[in-house]
C-alpha cells in the first residue's frame, strides 16, 4: 500500500497534457422537444387518463427537459387492448412483409441518427461520443438483424412453423434507453408479436420519438405501443392478464418480484438483470491495451453498464506496474458535457443514483478500503462523479458484491489462476466476464470455468445483433441477440 | 395341514440414494406404498407392497450438497464419455427389466404387456439422451458473424443442480416418466435431485440401484421419497439449486402448488420449467422432443478479437 502511495504522489496532477477547444454538439439537433407527452397507443399520441405528470430533467443541467404522462392502469388496458387487437393481422402477415417493415425502420433510425444521438444524450446525460458512435449503430444494427429473421423463422431451429406468443410487455432501463428498445421491439416484431413498451423514468424522450419513427414507417397502428411512467405503470403492465410475455432489464430485485409477480400466470417470461462482472488481468497481459480495456469496461457510459468490468481481478506480480497505469490513463478521461464531442465520461443519469453510488463508495472506505479518483474539475450544476478505483478490496467488502452501477472499480488480486476463476466466480451474478492474457490455453480454459453469459478475451463491453447476451444466476434468464435470441418471442 | 407357506419371500427395505449411497431417511421413518387403485379394483384399496423412506427437507439438503459436489466431475467430463455412461445405464437395465415391469405394473395397475413395453421404451429413452450429449452443442451452439474482427462463439452449459419433482400422474410417470424427466437434465451436464413421484416411488428407488451400478458417478442423480409437499419447497427455495422442474407439482399437492413453487424459485431467479397444462393427460410414451435437453442450459458467448 506504501508504495502505491509514493507512485500516486509521482502521477500527474491534471491529466491532459494537451488542452482541447470545447468541440460541442448543437443540443438543437435534437429537435423539437415538446413541453409536455402523452403515451403512443394504437397508433396515436394520446393524453393520459390520470392527471399524474413526471418531469424528465437533462442530467447535465438539472433542466427539466419535458413533462409526461404517469401511465394508469386504464391507460395500460388502453395499450394492451390496442396490442391485442393488432396482434391477429400482424402475425398472419407474412414474414416478409414483416421484415420491410422492420428495414424500414432501421433505414429511418440511420437517417435521423444524428437528431436521435443527441436527444439521447441531452436526456441521459451519457457522451454523445458514444450515443453517436455506439448506441445509434446498435440500435439500426438490430433492427436489420432482426428483419432477416421475420421471413426465415422456419430455420431457426425451433420446428416449422413457429408461433408467436401474442402480446409482449416489455421493460426497459435508462442506462441504453434507445438500444435496449431495440433489443426488445426488434425480436418482437420479427417474429410476429405486438409489444407495449415502458421506457425508464428518466429517460422516456427517445422511446417516444421512436413513436414517430413508426408512424413514418407506416407501421400498423398498435403493433407498437409506447406508454411512460415509473415502476407503478411497469408494475401494472407486467401484471396484466392480457398480456403473454414479459421482458424486462434492469436490477435483480424488480426482477425477482417480476419472476414472483408472474408464479403460475403462465407468462412466458425472460429477464436481463444485474452484474458484477471480474475483469481478470494476467501477468503476461499487454498492459497498455489491459488498460485501454479496464477503462472501457468500468468507465464506458459511466458504468451504467450491467455487466460492467466492475470489480479488475489484477495477478498479484503486476499489480503496482497496472496501477500506475490505469491511474495514469485515468488522469485522462475528460469528464463533463455530454454534448462536448471530446466528452469521455458524461452525467450521472439521476440524483437518486448519484446518491446511490455516493453510499457504496462511502461503505468501500468505510470497511477499510483505499479511494482514488483523478482530480478534475466537474460542472457545479448537474450530477457527477469522477472516475473512481478502489484498492485492498476483500471479496467481503460490500464494493465488491454489490452492484453499483456508477464509474467505480473495485480492485483485488490474485496468484493462480484457479485463484481467479474462484474469485470472479463468488459472486451470485454471473452477466460477464473479462480475461486478459496473450496465452490462448488459458483463455480457452478460463472461458470454461467461468459462469457468465458473456466472457471477453482481451477486449470488453462489445456488442453485436448477431451474438447471444444474457446472464447466469441471479443475472436472469433467456438471451437476447442472435438466434437464441428468438426463442423468448416464439411459443417453443 | 397348516397354510404356513414352505417358503417365505424375501422383502427388499426400498431406501433413498443419495451421493452414490442408500441412505435411510434421517426421518427414521417410512410410508405406505400399496399397488395402484386401479390394480385392486374399483372400490378396493391398494394393496401394500412396501414401506418407503420418508424423506425430509433434511434429506432433500443432503441430496442437493450431494449433487453439488457432482457439478464439478460430471459437467467436466466430456460428452463422449458422458453418452457412454448414459448408454450403460441403458445396458443395466435391460438387465432388470422384469423387475421394473413388475414394479410399473403395480405402480399404475397395468397388464403385463403394457408394463414391460412402457420398461422397454424406458430404456430407449436412455438410449436416445445417450446419443445426445455429443450433439446438443452442435444444435444450440453457434458461432456468431459479428461486425468486427472477432472470432466469437456461443456454446451450452449446463445449469448445475437441477431440482425435479418428479411426474405424478399420467401413463407410464412412474418409471418412463422418471426417465424422461433425469435423462435430458444429466445428458447435459447437469446433476439432479428428484424428488420420486409421493404415491409410486418404488421405481425410482430401483432405479438408484441400477444407477449405483452403471458408471453414473455419486451424486450425479438423487432421489428421494417422501411428501412431495415436504421436498419440493426445500428444491424450490434452496440457494444452491440452480433449476427446477415442476413436472409433477400439481398433481402431487392441488392446483395452486406449482405456482407457489414458482414464487419460491423467483427468490433466487431459478430457471423453472413449468408443469403441462394438464398432466394426468400427459402420455409419457409420445417423442419428447429437445425441450427438456435445452430448459437446463445456459448459452454462454465468448469474444476474441482476431489479428495479425
Amino acid at each position: 500500500m506504501a508504495k502505491n502511495k509514493k507512485t500516486e504522489a509521482e502521477l500527474p496532477k491534471s491529466g491532459p497534457l494537451f488542452d482541447y477547444a470545447p468541440a460541442p454538439e448543437s443540443p438543437a439537433a435534437a429537435g423539437g422537444i415538446a413541453t409536455s407527452y402523452g403515451h403512443f397507443i394504437g397508433g396515436e399520441f394520446v393524453d393520459s387518463s390520470g392527471s399524474e405528470a413526471l418531469k424528465t430533467v437533462n442530467p447535465a443541467t438539472e433542466q427539466v427537459l419535458a413533462e409526461f404522462a404517469q401511465g394508469t392502469e386504464e391507460d395500460v388496458e388502453r395499450a394492451v387492448k390496442a396490442a391485442r387487437k393488432a396482434f391477429g393481422d400482424w402475425s398472419a402477415l407474412p414474414g416478409s412483409e414483416r421484415a420491410k417493415y422492420l428495414y424500414r425502420i432501421a433505414r429511418i433510425i440511420q437517417e435521423r441518427s444524428r437528431e436521435l444521438a443527441v436527444l439521447e444524450s441531452i436526456d441521459n446525460g451519457k457522451p454523445i461520443k458514444e450515443t453517436r458512435d455506439f448506441d445509434l449503430p446498435m440500435v439500426a444494427a438490430w433492427f436489420f438483424y432482426y428483419a432477416g429473421w421475420a421471413d426465415k423463422l422456419d430455420y431457426a431451429g425451433f420446428g416449422p412453423n413457429p408461433r408467436p406468443v401474442g402480446v409482449a410487455a416489455q421493460v426497459i432501463p435508462w442506462n441504453f434507453p434507445l438500444m435496449m428498445l431495440a433489443w426488445k421491439i426488434a425480436p418482437a416484431l420479427a417474429t410476429g408479436n405486438t409489444v407495449v413498451l415502458k421506457p425508464a423514468e428518466t429517460t422516456p424522450l427517445t422511446a417516444l420519438r421512436f413513436a414517430e419513427i413508426c408512424r413514418q414507417a407506416g407501421l400498423p397502428e398498435g403493433v407498437v405501443n409506447i406508454i411512460t411512467g415509473d415502476g407503478r405503470t411497469g408494475a401494472a403492465l407486467t401484471a396484466h392478464p392480457d398480456v403473454n410475455k414479459v421482458a424486462f432489464t434492469g436490477s435483480t430485485n424488480v426482477g425477482r418480484s417480476i419472476a414472483r409477480q408472474l408464479a403460475g400466470s403462465r407468462k412466458k417470461l425472460s429477464l436481463e438483470l444485474g452484474g458484477k462482472a471480474a475483469n481478470i488481468v494476467f501477468d503476461d497481459a499487454p498492459i497498455d491495451q489491459a488498460v485501454e480495456g479496464i477503462v472501457n469496461g468500468i468507465f464506458f457510459n459511466q458504468g451504467h453498464v450491467c455487466c460492467a468490468g466492475s470489480r479488475l481481478l489484477v495477478q498479484e506480480s503486476i499489480q503496482d506496474e497496472l496501477l500506475e497505469a490505469l491511474k495514469r490513463r485515468m488522469a485522462t478521461l475528460r469528464v463533463g458535457d455530454p454534448l462536448d464531442k471530446n466528452t469521455d465520461i458524461g452525467a450521472i443519469n439521476s440524483a437518486a443514483q448519484l446518491a446511490r453510488i455516493t453510499e457504496l463508495t462511502a461503505a468501500g472506505e468505510a470497511e477499510g478500503a483505499e479511494r482514488w479518483a483523478p482530480a478534475c474539475d466537474l460542472p457545479s450544476a448537474g450530477y457527477w462523479f469522477r472516475p473512481t478505483i478502489f484498492t485492498g478490496v476483500s471479496q467481503a467488502h460490500r464494493i465488491a458484491q454489490e452492484e453499483i452501477f456508477g464509474p467505480v472499480l473495485s480492485v483485488l488480486t490474485f496468484r493462480t489462476p484457479d485463484e481467479a476463476v474462484a474469485k470472479a466466480n463468488n459472486t451470485p451474478f454471473g452477466l460477464s466476464a473479462g480475461v486478459w492474457t496473450e496465452k490462448g490455453s488459458r483463455i480457452l480454459w478460463m472461458a470454461d470455468k467461468l459462469k457468465a453469459g458473456v466472457v471477453w478475451a482481451n477486449t470488453f463491453n462489445k456488442f453485436d445483433p448477431t451474438s447471444p447476451f444474457g446472464g447466469y444466476k441471479e443475472s436472469g434468464y433467456g438471451r437476447e441477440g442472435g438466434r437464441h435470441g428468438l426463442e423468448a418471442y416464439l411459443d417453443v | 395341514m397348516s397354510d404356513i407357506a414352505t417358503r417365505l419371500d424375501v422383502f427388499k427395505t426400498y431406501k433413498l440414494f443419495v451421493g452414490g449411497k442408500f441412505p435411510r431417511s434421517e426421518s427414521g421413518r417410512v410410508y405406505e406404498v400399496t399397488t395402484a387403485t386401479s390394480a385392486a379394483g374399483a372400490a378396493g384399496k391398494g394393496q401394500w407392497l412396501a414401506n418407503a423412506p420418508l424423506g425430509t427437507r433434511k434429506d432433500t439438503r443432503d441430496a442437493v450438497l450431494a449433487a453439488r459436489a457432482a457439478v464439478k466431475g460430471w459437467s467436466g467430463t466430456t460428452a463422449y464419455n458422458r453418452g457412454q455412461v448414459l448408454y450403460r445405464v441403458a445396458e443395466m437395465l435391460q438387465g432388470r427389466r422384469e423387475q421394473f415391469a413388475a414394479e410399473v405394473a403395480a405402480a399404475e395397475g397395468l397388464g403385463a404387456k403394457k408394463s414391460a413395453a412402457l420398461v422397454e421404451q424406458a430404456i430407449d429413452r436412455w438410449v436416445w439422451y445417450a446419443g445426445w450429449t455429443d450433439k446438443v452443442a452442435q444444435i444450440a451452439g453457434a458461432a456468431n458473424p459479428v461486425a468486427g474482427p472477432y472470432f466469437n462463439l456461443s456454446v451450452p452449459e449446463p445449469t448445475g443442480v437441477v431440482g425435479i419433482v418428479a411426474p405424478q400422474t399420467g401413463y407410464g410417470h412412474s418409471f418412463l416418466g422418471l426417465v424422461s424427466v433425469i435423462a435430458p437434465a444429466i445428458a447435459t451436464g447437469n446433476t439432479v435431485v428428484v424428488a420420486a413421484a409421493e404415491d409410486a416411488p418404488l421405481p425410482a428407488l430401483s432405479l438408484g440401484e441400477v444407477l449405483a451400478t452403471s458408471d453414473v458417478p455419486g451424486g450425479v442423480v438423487n432421489i428421494i421419497s417422501g411428501r412431495t409437499a415436504d421436498l419440493a419447497p426445500t428444491l424450490a427455495s434452496h440457494q444452491d439449486v440452480n433449476a427446477l422442474d415442476l413436472t409433477g407439482a400439481i398433481a402431487a399437492d392441488g392446483a395452486g402448488a406449482a405456482a407457489v413453487l414458482e414464487a419460491a424459485a423467483a427468490d433466487t431467479l431459478k430457471r423453472v420449467l413449468r408443469p403441462a397444462v394438464d398432466p394426468s393427460a400427459q402420455d409419457w410414451t409420445t417423442a419428447p422432443g429437445v425441450e427438456r435437453l435445452l430448459s437446463f442450459l445456459e448459452t454462454k458467448t465468448v469474444w476474441h478479437p482476431m489479428g495479425q
